[in-house]
């Protein structure tokens, strides 16, 4: 466990609500964790388990009712909307499982999105761009369309989209789950580079054992409550079982 | 950064053509309509007020009363009661700038084999002050013409043309009633006036020669009417009222009694024209402002279904870290592109349209720079208003929420 000053991220006690007609739904429940930097973290648990949740309010998407979220030192909580839309765009590099490319954007300029907002020069960002494409093994195909390109190299663009602005932190929300096997392999293996080679700490909920077996860390979520929390290796058989 | 968003909102209505030019349509119609609407009132207004500029300004006709003779009421301007010495008493008043007693009748004129039926009008060389009239050659007679009522004459340009055809007449003689005039100038064009008359089928005589050799009276030196010129429109209810109050006097009104002459103001019932003119104007304006509206709401429309069916798209741009500000700038700069561009295209088609209807129908057309203007001004300020509130909420929602839209 990382030490808690330095930590990318720092979970302390978070709980979410969602308000619904029949009263509040409580959908995560005190919920506590640490992520170091160059952890590769597995969030792993059964649906309803709120590890999707868990994951958009990692990603400053949504909002804990209660709790304290630290993300890269800051405290999430104090922040207005620009200033967290500020995190995502320079902290943060998201996947996601419906890969969520623009379609009308070509793969350079979906790439290069993000460095519009944070004032980039067009000719650096479709350099940057190009860079991240050559990097996930795309730099062939810059000007093609999203729906010219099979589901694995569309998630290879989604990944160099989140790695254009160099974040220090990937959420990856079931990146795989779209794929088939062998894909999904190829994936983890550019997780696994980008964790391993470039030090960036890796956070990604999945289902399958196998993808998460890629990871060091297994965090397991039930009815919102975090039931393991610890090294792969030392996961009982149960936490690491496919969940529907 | 708004150079890309520029980019972006370009390739976003790049992306569904046919909506865009549909949108956009609204725009080109609405502005198209207005500049038309606006030229052709403007035209009109133009029309109206070079009619009344040709009428002289700041005017008062005097008339003499009517009188009943045998029973037979004679009508306005039949009762001898305006003199000259009631013209040179007026012209004595302040701020009268000039009168000119009138003698009108009707003559055939005759030059050579031509001959022509016009209306003669005796006046004093004071006429063509007050009726602000030039002459396109030649000289106008002069005070002592009056007095000695010598036989000369000016000729309207309607005159001209039937009597001397391509001939100078400036210097000829013509004859009138069977006696010779000399022809000392000729008038320049004035063309309809207000109420469609020939302003230039006139001929002008010393206002004595055609009382005392032309027409005759029975009464000398009484003329039917006079014009008289107030200096400036300020000073035009206080010279009214003088001039009643001096003719009150010397012609020796009782009280209680009629009065045996009328004064009307000629200016008011030409601001009544200008006033109908600029009315109509406005009101093609309004008309067309309507279906400039009526572009801007398709705008607002078409926006409001682009940020419905793009939430997912904006759900993506805000989880890379879009700011709402950055939406808002988005999907305002689309609303503004649409509306300029279609504003662009309706100029063009409004002043195109107009110089085509100023060719086929004869209406005189005026585009200002102005009009354009506020045409591009208002088309602007239509995108803005309209794109506001579609960007607005575009921006305001939650990226959790626009993402998860299905």
């Amino acid at each position: 466990m990382a030490r808690a000053a330095d930590a990318v991220i720092r979970i302390e006690h978070l709980d979410k609500e969602y308000a619904t007609e029949a009263g509040a739904v409580p959908v995560l429940k005190d919920v506590s964790v640490t992520v170091a930097p160059g952890e590769f973290v597995a969030i792993m648990g059964p649906s309803g388990s709120g590890k999707s949740t868990f994951m958009n309010i990692l990603g400053c998407l949504d909002v804990a009712t209660r709790g304290r979220y630290v993300l890269n030192g800051r405290d999430v909580g104090t922040l207005d909307k620009d200033e967290l839309a500020h995190l995502r765009n320079q902290v943060i590099g998201f996947v996601f499982q419906g890969f969520n490319l623009l379609p009308r954007a070509s793969l350079e300029d979906n790439v290069a999105l993000p460095l519009i907002y944070r004032g980039t020069p067009r000719s650096e960002r479709l350099a940057r761009a190009r860079e991240m494409l050559a990097k996930v093994g795309l730099g062939a195909y810059p000007r093609s369309h999203p729906n010219q390109i099979s589901g694995g190299q569309q998630q290879r663009v989604a990944i160099a989209r989140a790695l254009v602005n160099q974040p220090k932190l990937i959420l990856a929300d079931e990146p795989t789950g779209n794929l088939d096997t062998a894909t999904s392999m190829e994936i983890m293996a550019l997780f696994t580079e980008l964790n391993e080679r470039d030090g960036i700490t890796v956070v990604l909920v999945t289902h399958e054992p196998d993808i998460a077996a890629v990871a060091h860390r297994l965090v397991r979520l039930t009815d919102g409550k975090v039931i393991y929390d610890g090294p792969l290796e030392r996961a009982a058989p149960g936490h690491m079982e496919k969940t529907p | 950064m708004t150079a890309a968003m520029l980019a972006e909102a370009w390739q976003a209505m790049g992306a569904n053509r046919l909506r865009t030019f549909l949108t956009m349509l609204g725009m080109v119609i609405g502005v198209g309509a207005v500049i038309l609407m606006l030229a052709v009132g403007q035209g009109a207004q133009q029309q109206v007020q070079e009619s009344i500029a040709s009428m002289g300004s700041n005017l008062f006709i005097i008339l003499s009363g009517s009188t009943t003779s045998g029973g037979l009421r004679m009508g306005g301007g039949a009762a001898p009661t305006l003199t000259m010495a009631d013209a040179a008493a007026i012209e004595e008043l302040p701020s009268v700038a000039a009168v000119a007693p009138t003698a009108p009748g009707t003559a055939q004129l005759v030059y050579g084999p031509n001959n022509w039926s016009t209306q003669v009008m005796g006046s004093t060389p004071s006429f063509l002050t007050v009726r602000d009239w030039k002459l396109s050659a030649g000289f106008p007679f002069t005070d002592s013409d009056i007095r000695s009522a010598t036989r000369v004459c000016l000729l309207g340009q309607t005159v001209v043309q039937n009597l001397f055809g391509d001939e100078d007449p400036v210097g000829k003689t013509i004859r009138i009633k069977n006696s010779p005039y000399v022809v000392l100038g000729v008038l320049a064009a004035k063309g309809q006036s207000l109420d469609g008359r020939d302003q230039d089928d006139t001929v002008i005589v010393p206002v004595t020669t055609a009382l005392r050799k032309l027409f005759g009276s029975q009464f000398a030196g009484t003329v039917r009417f006079m014009m008289a010129q107030a200096e400036s429109a300020d000073a035009m209810p206080a010279v009214e009222k003088a001039i009643n109050e001096l003719l009150h006097q010397r012609h020796r009104i009782r009280e209680g009694a009629d009065n045996d002459f009328s004064v009307r103001n000629l200016t008011a019932l030409a601001n009544t024209a200008a006033e109908t003119a600029q009315v109509m104007s406005l009101m093609l304006g309004a008309i067309a402002s309507v279906s400039l509206l009526v572009g801007g709401i398709g705008i607002m429309n078409i926006m409001l279904v682009s940020v419905t069916e793009r939430t997912r798209e904006i759900g993506i741009r805000m989880a890379i870290g879009a700011r709402g500000s950055d939406i808002l700038l988005q999907f305002l700069l689309e609303a503004i592109i649409i509306s300029v561009i279609g504003c662009l295209i309706g100029v063009a088609l409004g002043v195109g349209g107009a110089l085509l209807v100023s060719k086929f129908s004869g209406m005189a057309i005026v585009v200002t720079a102005a009009s354009i203007f506020m045409a591009f001004a208002v088309a602007a300020a239509v995108g803005i208003f309209f794109g506001w509130y579609p960007a607005r909420k575009a921006a305001a929602m939650k990226p959790i929420d626009a993402l998860r839209y299905q």
